[in-house]
């Protein structure tokens, strides 16, 4: 029985108790009368208490020291470490590329925001069950997919589809297959498309610039990437950001000097003229006289900048600023200029061009016809070679190649623009006669004709060199003045003689403004020779007496022969078009208005037959013009 | 009559008419020991929260395992002490059958065979077996004297043996050592003779060699390898380690905060919310948290300890002992394990970690030691 009293002397003595299969068979003496047993037990409980406790505190120490005690080798700090390396990821925030705009602000390049889905083959490869279910989100097909896999099956990084939009990637990441993960890039779109190809140029998947202004101010337009601190699972997805290390900073805007309406009214007109003529390239530049921005800028054949995977080959240049070319006939008119400068002419002077052709040594140089004796801006209206080669070696051997290169030929532009032209005008000696003849009239040189367009910026405003600008230029710089003014107004005036009815350039005229320009068709050359390949072009300013824009059409390589390939024909009606609605635009006063010409028929005679070809030697130094 | 002479001749009625029986004592709740256990179970699921990574179904099923073990503990707390002790050989002989039913039919799940079907319930027989062994081993002892002779404490040794065997067998290094260590505890309790104590230290010691190269299996030798150094094979069995200690040592002093934890939450940890779920609760409240814990425990054991030492039976006594003990062995060997102090032997955190069968099996132990607290009061209690 039990004891059910404290103060019982007996209640402390651990007794047997019996009624269990566990009693004893042979009977003892139910109680003891030691307590022995007792200060057993209480002992035991001390000690095991004691040993307890040591055991905790052991516990403890040891917990602590992996939490809080320093310890050189793999202390907390180490541990905290490993902890962070597992889980402490730094993650870059893709830069905001800057917008590109016109000089009005209308958008030209703009990132928008895409989802990129990538996927790690190693985890992606132990889900095959999932592959069905991803091929179909993705729209491909599921043997491809497969086939990705398997090639990329060591590595851990894999595109699955590049610059989806936002909703079709989430729509993807909603299936939770292991492996797919997301990542966020800008796509750069490009609003104006093909017009604006060649001078905004384009980035490529990476949105980093490949053709283009998007080149050439790359660091400029691009950001700098932010990073920010993300903790990441064993499967490798985010769960949360942590904290910003470095705030993303945006590109900067770009603000080009084109006009987007001047510039899809020009590219509308080259590509009028191009398909007109049947040519299989052309260009078109509009150049701000008192700025020296260029307007709009155009060539073709151009790109679809929007879809990349098909801009290739040699839709790509913006051959107004780095193709190289014989300007032919356009630089007769700085023949002039350095021909008024020298004092030894005078624009009243007369030049016998009989009986059309001037024997330079043995090889002749040949006029369209038999001009006669004509006066300078006669020379210049009828684009006579012999008159410009007479000028030529009535001046100081180099002075005409001088005033070319004064005027920009041979120098940099220095728009920066990536792959920009030089050209090259060369430095005579006085016994090279012929080449000095070809000079003047547009040969045995090369120039892009950007510098063309720069050297007629000259004419127009009186002798001023303002640097081109492809970017908006909010104070028109100074300028330099390179010829008094006086002699280029005297060009111009001749410039007008060429759009008037007796000129080349007749179909130059416009409406509403009076225009001033000249015509040019220079032979190419192909592999050494001068072909029958012509390069046609017109390049004009308008209004005459206080230019505001110079305008360059070019067409390369027109169908037709004789006069329906000239340049007059089938450049200059672009280059009126052009004028005249540019002009229009930029709210320029016409001043033609109430005096309207009737359009002339084209004076020059069909020029290229066989016989009236260039006199042709081995190299391409030695040729000549027409027109 | 003086109150004095009263009490004097009737100690008894004054005990019962000198303080009213509360309500705990009627329903033989040990409110302290209650206390701490509600303590204990809602830090368990307030850690296991975070550590199954914000998995409300998983917190509610737990919860509803604690409910159903409360609710254990409050019946088994009504039974009669001296009825346990009666039933020892019964629960023992019924306990080794069901061991051995797992070996013939158990399922087998995670690589062990531990678990036995009855219709829809699942359970681990091993579980029963860590309450029968204490009250068997008591049972055996209190029926002779104290302390037990030679014959006896051999007897208790194969009493021990052949459940802690079949366990082993399963295998489930933990619980043999749970079960084993129940059983052995009670000896020890009894006022086993320090020279059996020390003559069984020696023979452990001698069996070390052959238990390690001819009784351990492959995967437990490697364990005790691989807290040795955790480096030697991080991406095996030296993983669990290493990252638990990096979880641990990532807590600093006071810890990252509740459900900012790193390593567990983003599934750097394996069986975060089970066996290792201390590590989970160190990233997440640092030393001070661990310390926290430990001191419950503490409070747990020494209630238990105490419950014994008040016990006025020695059935009792042992039982309570042994009962509290194991509980502080079970809360030792888990952070051992954890923390890399000792090898991986699958025990978990009581109370803590996720788990059934094992969560019940422990407050049906913490029901027997309010049996036993209560049972003075039950003698006192007036009958009507």
């Amino acid at each position: 029985m039990k004891r059910t009293s404290d103060q019982s002397p007996r209640s402390d003595i651990i007794r047997p108790q019996r009624n269990s299969a566990f009693e004893p068979r042979t009977a003892r003496p139910a109680v003891q009368p030691n307590r022995k047993p007792l200060k057993v037990a209480r002992w035991r409980f001390y000690s095991v208490g004691v040993v307890l406790a040591i055991l905790v505190a052991v516990l403890i120490v040891h917990v602590a020291s992996l939490q809080v005690l320093p310890n050189a080798d793999k202390g907390y700090e180490f541990l905290q470490d490993q902890g962070e390396s597992r889980t402490l990821r730094t993650e870059t925030i893709p830069a905001y590329r800057g917008v590109i705009t016109d000089r009005n602000g209308d958008p030209l390049a703009v990132s928008t925001p895409v989802s990129t889905l990538w996927a790690n083959p190693k985890i992606l490869l132990q889900a095959p069950h999932r592959w069905a279910d991803l091929a179909r989100a993705l729209n491909t097909n599921k043997a491809e997919l497969e086939a990705r896999l398997a090639r990329y099956g060591t590595k851990e990084f894999m595109y699955l589809q590049r610059q989806m939009s936002p909703d079709a990637a989430q729509a993807v990441l909603a299936l939770d297959i292991p492996g797919v993960y997301e990542q966020v890039e800008y796509h750069r779109y490009y609003p104006a498309g093909e017009v604006a190809a060649h001078l905004v140029g384009m980035t490529d998947v990476d949105d980093r610039g490949q053709e283009g202004m998007e080149l050439a101010y790359d660091a400029w337009l691009t950001g700098e990437n932010g990073a920010k601190e993300v903790l990441k699972d064993l499967r490798g997805r985010t769960v949360k950001e942590l904290r910003l290390v470095k705030a993303a900073r945006p590109g900067q805007n770009l603000t080009l000097s084109i006009d987007l309406r001047l510039q899809y009214l020009a590219h509308r007109e080259l590509k009028k003229a191009v398909e007109e003529s049947g040519a299989v390239a052309g260009s078109i530049a509009i150049l701000d006289v008192l700025t020296g921005e260029v307007l709009a800028i155009s060539n073709l054949p151009s790109y679809n900048p929007n879809d990349r995977a098909r801009a290739r080959g040699t839709g790509l240049r913006n051959r107004v600023i780095t193709d190289l070319y014989e300007p032919g006939s356009t630089v007769k008119p700085w023949v002039i200029l350095a021909a008024l400068e020298s004092g030894k002419f005078k624009p009243e002077d007369v030049i016998d061009t009989n009986p059309g052709y001037f024997m330079v040594g043995s090889k002749p140089i040949k006029d369209h016809r038999n001009y006669g004796a004509m006066d300078l801006s006669m020379a210049i209206a009828k684009s006579s070679n012999i008159a410009m080669t007479k000028i030529s070696f009535a001046l100081e051997t180099n002075t005409v190649r001088d005033m070319f290169a004064r005027l920009g030929g041979g120098q940099p532009v220095g728009t920066g623009f990536p792959g920009e032209g030089t050209g090259n005008i060369p430095v005579l000696k006085p016994l090279q006669k012929i080449e000095r003849a070809n000079i003047s009239y547009g040969y045995a040189m090369t120039m892009t004709p950007l510098q063309v367009v720069q050297a007629y910026g000259v004419i127009a405003s009186g002798g001023i060199k303002r640097p081109v600008s492809l970017l908006r230029v909010d104070t028109p710089p100074e300028g330099q003045r390179i010829v008094e003014k006086r002699y280029t107004e005297q060009v111009k005036e001749m410039l007008k003689r060429v759009v008037a009815a007796e000129g080349t350039g007749s179909r130059a005229k416009a409406i509403s403004y009076s225009v001033a320009g000249k015509t040019g068709t220079a032979f190419k050359a192909v592999n050494g020779r001068y072909s029958n390949l012509q390069i046609a072009s017109f390049i004009g300013m308008a209004p005459v007496d206080n230019p505001r824009i110079v305008a360059m059409v070019i067409i390369d390589e027109p169908k037709g022969a004789g006069v329906t390939a000239n340049g007059g024909y089938v450049a200059a009606p672009a280059f009126s078009k052009v004028a005249e609605d540019a002009l229009r635009m930029l709210q320029v006063t016409p001043d033609n208005i109430g005096k309207p010409e009737e359009t002339t028929p084209l004076v020059a005679e069909p020029a290229n037959n066989a016989s009236k070809k260039p006199a042709v030697t081995q190299t391409a130094s030695n040729g000549r013009s027409d027109t | 009559m003086s109150r004095q002479d009263f009490l004097r001749r009737m100690p008894e009625a004054a005990r019962a008419f000198s303080r009213p029986t509360r309500l705990a004592e009627r329903f033989h709740i040990d409110f302290f020991l209650l206390l701490l256990l509600l303590a204990l179970t809602t830090i368990g699921l307030t850690v296991l929260y975070s550590a199954s990574g914000h998995n409300l179904p998983s917190v509610e099923k737990q919860a509803s395992f604690f409910m159903i073990a409360y609710a254990t503990m409050f019946v088994v707390a009504q039974i009669p002490v001296d009825f346990m002790r009666r039933m020892a050989p019964f629960a023992y002989v019924g306990g080794v059958l069901l061991l051995l039913a797992v070996t013939i039919f158990g399922d087998i799940s995670m690589g062990a065979q531990r678990w036995l079907q009855i219709g829809s319930f699942r359970f681990q027989p091993s579980e029963i077996m860590k309450l029968a062994m204490p009250i068997t081993i008591a049972a055996f002892l209190s029926a002779g004297h104290l302390p037990p002779r030679f014959s006896r404490v051999l007897a208790v040794l194969v009493l021990i043996g052949i459940p802690t065997a079949l366990i082993i067998e399963q295998p489930d290094l933990g619980t043999s050592i749970l079960v084993a260590t129940s059983g052995i505890m009670v000896l020890f309790f009894s006022g086993l003779l320090w020279r059996y104590i020390a003559a069984a230290v020696a023979v452990f010691g001698a069996s070390l060699w052959p238990i390690w190269h001819y009784m351990l299996h492959d995967y437990q030798r490697q364990r005790v390898l691989t807290m040795l150094d955790p480096t030697q094979d991080p991406l095996g069995t030296g993983w669990n380690i290493i990252q638990s200690k990096t979880a641990i040592g990532s807590g600093g002093l006071s810890g990252k905060g509740w459900m900012e934890g790193t390593q567990s939450r983003l599934d750097f940890l394996p069986e975060g919310h089970t066996d290792f779920i201390i590590a989970v609760m160190s990233e997440e409240f640092g030393l001070l948290g661990v310390i926290f814990l430990l001191t419950v425990y503490a409070l747990v054991i020494i209630r238990g300890l105490t419950i014994a030492v008040k016990s006025q039976n020695t059935f009792g006594r042992l039982l309570a002992a042994s009962v509290s003990s194991t509980f502080f062995v079970y809360v030792f060997v888990n952070m051992g394990m954890v923390s890399g102090m000792l090898p991986v032997v699958g025990v978990p955190l009581p109370l803590i970690s996720q788990g059934g069968t094992a969560i019940v099996a422990l407050f049906a132990g913490f029901g027997i030691l309010m049996a036993i607290s209560t049972e003075q009061k039950r003698v006192m209690t007036p009958q009507p």
